[in-house]
């Protein structure tokens, strides 16, 4: 092999080396730190089982807003169409959040119920996530196909 | 009746701006002059009715006419005038305006220091700036129009969003945008090379500074615009990783990139192929950037709401935008690349790993800003990327600039001799260590502040040792051109910055307490009294203002007020207080009251004391100036002065003869 072409070899090998290296580095960070968005009804069918960290999205329900009067922690109630689950979370709330405005908080479960870390309301008074709205839309879809499944069964 | 004057002034700008855009490319390929020479009035013309129109929206909103939608949604009588003034680009339709505008400030100051380049070029240059300006006239006129009238007329408006009420928010946005838009430039001369089929040297030296000076004021705006998330939003982080945020960043790191790139290819004629894909990606980025902000289609804490309209208008600009210039460069770029090999141990080397590192850590924040896209068409669920992959991530990859960084300049072009290097490696070594080791007694083991300390030391020492070398090397007048010296403020930014950022998320301390009339909590050594709220109004808001009382061994530190104002419509906003020292900030926000029916009794709370976070913005500013300043270099201008000379002495001669 001639010095040129040797040259050559170690400069292509050591930027596959370094392509190899990098690819690993992000696909191990993207596994980490992925974090699905789930809406309540979602949740109570079990999707989000296999995640110990996710987001929950929905609407506050109204009248479900309850604060400790020795601590900072507050209760709260995340709905959807065909979901409810009560929210735990310490710490100060957003300005924007109040009953009947989407919300999504990230966090994980305890028993029946979600310990949040974190939680999101909008800069926006009309505004709602794009990827919330798919998500309860989709729920919702499902929703309706299990009642329409469930309709049809009868009649089999 | 002025409003239809505005749109009708866009629409008249929107002719001129494709005169500018059709009518010298078919100049320039047939070589015809006359159309050539319809580039500059028509660019002229353009900015006049640019201009025309946006001066007609800020007089909408100084007079309150709130028959204009857009001032109807974005002001109310009590908005202050300063306030009123920065709603003009407070939401889509005006920002969208305010980009054009600047697009045509840079377009008619390209267009008259041009003069001494090729006409063919030039012409080709404005072309291109021409046909951005149509993508975006065609999309304000056709799906954003801020003229448009509200029936009947409200006697008032809504409000400004609550949270642009700001002097942050004021600034911020025209400092971002002259920052994106500043890289069209570069955009431009890339495109009118590639069809052209050459680039030469002197016109890359020509392009120099205008990218230095956009890329200073993207810097700048980043900057404004951590500051205001510090301030502002009351969670006292100063970058979250946030779609919006990252839409700024992923420019701005390819500018990185592209600063250097071209310095490269001016000093020395290599990576001219790169460079020319650099300022591509510097601009599509740009626009990528100006749409995800605004298209909602991410979430994002500073997202607004959306028209579907726009975002396939959008998707379909940038499509054209970033497919049909890499389509051309993939047809072009071979006959435009070439220049001189260097060896491996020389500064192109180092400054290729350089950019190496910083375009892999723009692809890295946009695989991880997109991915939520990416997981919805693979259909994969709704999915978001944390923030620490960012901060996994982005540290590796910087680190080893970091460590190439004081090389950098000792390095010749072409190749060099490594004695040079191994005295830098062992002076700037034991300067950051000996600086580890002294930092380590005062901040008990933690081991990032450490290395925060042990790197700016590294950094800054290598530049130290630079201004030496010159110092001792160079006669006087000559040792720190305005170039060098862009360059060192920039470099000793990176210094001031990574020190910063590590001593203040290291030795944070977050306290979110429970609070009653007289009570104190201790954060990070200053113990804080809450002593109540009382209410207080501004202009346009009613506030309860906290009073929080700082204290530290038994002597006063700062009083402080932080707030939470609710504005016309019931809006809610809370204003930190923040009491700034170089060494530290303490910052104190106010919650919410326990029982909303006694706000006199306890409150929640968040208490911060932040270490050294105003380097951060200081290395931030440093990097900024290092932009501005070396575009100042008289370098850059030398020629056209020594051949405006020349054009002079030419008639002369002849006349004598």
């Amino acid at each position: 092999m001639n010095p040129t072409r040797k040259r050559r070899l170690t400069i292509i090998l050591s930027i596959l080396g370094a392509a190899i290296v990098a690819s690993a580095l992000v696909v191990y960070a993207l596994q980490q730190n992925m974090n699905y968005l789930f809406t309540p009804s979602q949740v109570q069918d079990g999707d989000a089982t296999r995640y110990k960290n996710f987001r929950l999205g929905g609407m506050v329900k109204a009248g479900s807003i309850q604060r400790s009067n020795d601590s900072l922690k507050v209760t709260f109630t995340v709905v959807d169409a065909g979901g409810v689950m009560p929210v735990e979370y310490t710490g100060i709330l957003p300005d924007l959040f109040r009953e009947n405005q989407s919300v999504i908080a990230t966090g994980h479960m305890d028993g029946a119920r979600f310990v949040a870390t974190e939680v999101l309301a909008k800069h926006d008074e009309t505004y709602m996530p794009k990827e919330l709205k798919d998500a309860m839309a989709k729920a919702h879809q499902g929703k309706h196909i299990d009642e329409s499944a469930a309709q049809d069964k009868p009649q089999l | 009746m002025t409003p239809e004057l505005g749109q009708l002034a866009l629409i008249l700008a929107l002719l001129l701006a494709l005169a500018q855009s059709v009518l010298p490319l078919i100049g320039a390929w047939r070589g015809n002059n006359a159309l050539m020479a319809v580039a500059r009035p028509a660019a002229a013309g353009q900015a006049v009715f640019v201009g025309l129109a946006f001066f007609i929206l800020v007089w909408a909103f100084l007079h309150f006419d709130f028959s204009v939608q857009y001032v109807a949604d974005n002001s109310n009588l009590q908005l202050p005038w300063y306030y009123r003034i920065a709603a003009v680009w407070g939401a889509h339709e005006g920002s969208m305006l305010l980009w054009v505008l600047i697009l045509n400030v840079w377009t008619v100051a390209l267009a008259l220091f041009s003069k001494s380049l090729p006409d063919v070029f030039v012409s080709r240059v404005l072309a291109v700036l021409g046909i951005i300006s149509v993508g975006f006239l065609c999309f304000i006129l056709f799906t954003s129009n801020p003229f448009g009238r509200l029936l009947p007329m409200p006697p008032d408006g809504a409000d400004l969003n609550p949270i642009l009420q700001d002097p942050g928010m004021t600034f911020h946005p025209p400092v971002l945008y002259m920052g994106y838009v500043g890289f069209s430039v570069a955009f431009a001369f890339s495109i009118a090379a590639l069809l052209g089929g050459s680039m030469e040297q002197s016109w890359v030296r020509w392009a120099r500074p205008w990218t230095n000076a956009a890329w200073g004021f993207l810097s700048c705006g980043i900057v404004a615009g951590s500051w205001w998330a510090y301030s502002e939003l009351g969670w006292g982080g100063w970058w979250f990783w946030d779609p919006v945020e990252n839409a700024s960043f992923m420019p701005w790191l390819v500018g990185v990139a592209l600063i250097h790139a071209q310095a490269v290819t001016e000093k020395r004629g290599s990576l001219r192929a790169w460079t020319i894909l650099l300022s591509l990606f510097a601009f599509s980025l740009s626009l990528l950037g100006t749409f995800l902000v605004r298209s909602g289609i991410l979430t994002s804490v500073h997202a607004f709401a959306s028209d579907p309209r726009r975002g396939t208008y959008i998707l379909c600009f940038l499509a054209l935008v970033v497919g049909g210039s890499l389509l051309l460069y993939a047809l072009r770029a071979p006959k435009v690349a070439g220049g001189k090999a260097f060896a491996l141990i020389s500064r192109e080397s180092a400054i290729l790993v350089g950019n190496l590192m910083f375009t892999v850590a723009a692809a890295m924040v946009l695989l991880g800003t997109l991915f939520p896209l990416l997981g919805d068409a693979l259909d994969i669920g709704k999915v978001s990327v944390g923030p620490p992959y960012f901060g996994l991530l982005f540290p590796l990859l910087m680190l080893p600039v970091m460590l190439l960084l004081p090389f950098g300049p000792f390095l010749r072009w072409g190749k060099s001799d490594t004695s040079v290097l191994s005295q830098v490696l062992t002076r700037a070594g034991i300067a950051a260590a000996a600086c580890a080791v002294i930092a380590a007694f005062f901040v008990h083991g933690q081991l990032k502040s450490i290395a925060g300390v042990a790197c700016a030391a590294w950094v800054a020492v290598g530049i130290v040792l630079y201004m030496a070398k010159r110092w001792r090397e160079m006669p006087r007048g000559r040792r720190y051109p305005a170039e060098m010296a862009g360059m060192l403020l920039a470099h000793f930014g990176v210094a001031l910055f990574v020190i910063g950022v590590l001593l203040s998320e290291s030795l944070s301390v977050t306290r979110d307490v429970r609070l009653s009339p007289g009570q104190t909590a201790t954060v990070g050594g200053y113990e804080f009294r809450f002593d109540g709220v009382t209410q207080t109004t501004g202009p346009n808001w009613v506030a309860e203002q906290g009073v929080v009382t700082v204290m530290r061994n038994g002597s006063l530190v700062a009083d402080m007020h932080p707030q939470k104002r609710t504005y016309s419509h019931e809006q809610v906003q809370t204003t930190s207080a923040v009491d700034p020292g170089i060494t530290r900030d303490l910052y104190v926000a106010l919650g919410e009251p326990m029982d909303p029916n006694h706000v006199e009794g306890a409150w929640a709370l968040r208490l911060y004391t932040k270490p050294f976070i105003r380097w951060i913005w200081g290395g931030g500013l440093f990097m900024m100036l290092g932009g501005f300043v070396s575009a100042a270099d008289r370098r850059f201008r030398v020629k056209r002065e020594t051949e405006a000379a020349q054009t002079i002495l030419t008639p002369v001669r002849e006349s004598q003869a």
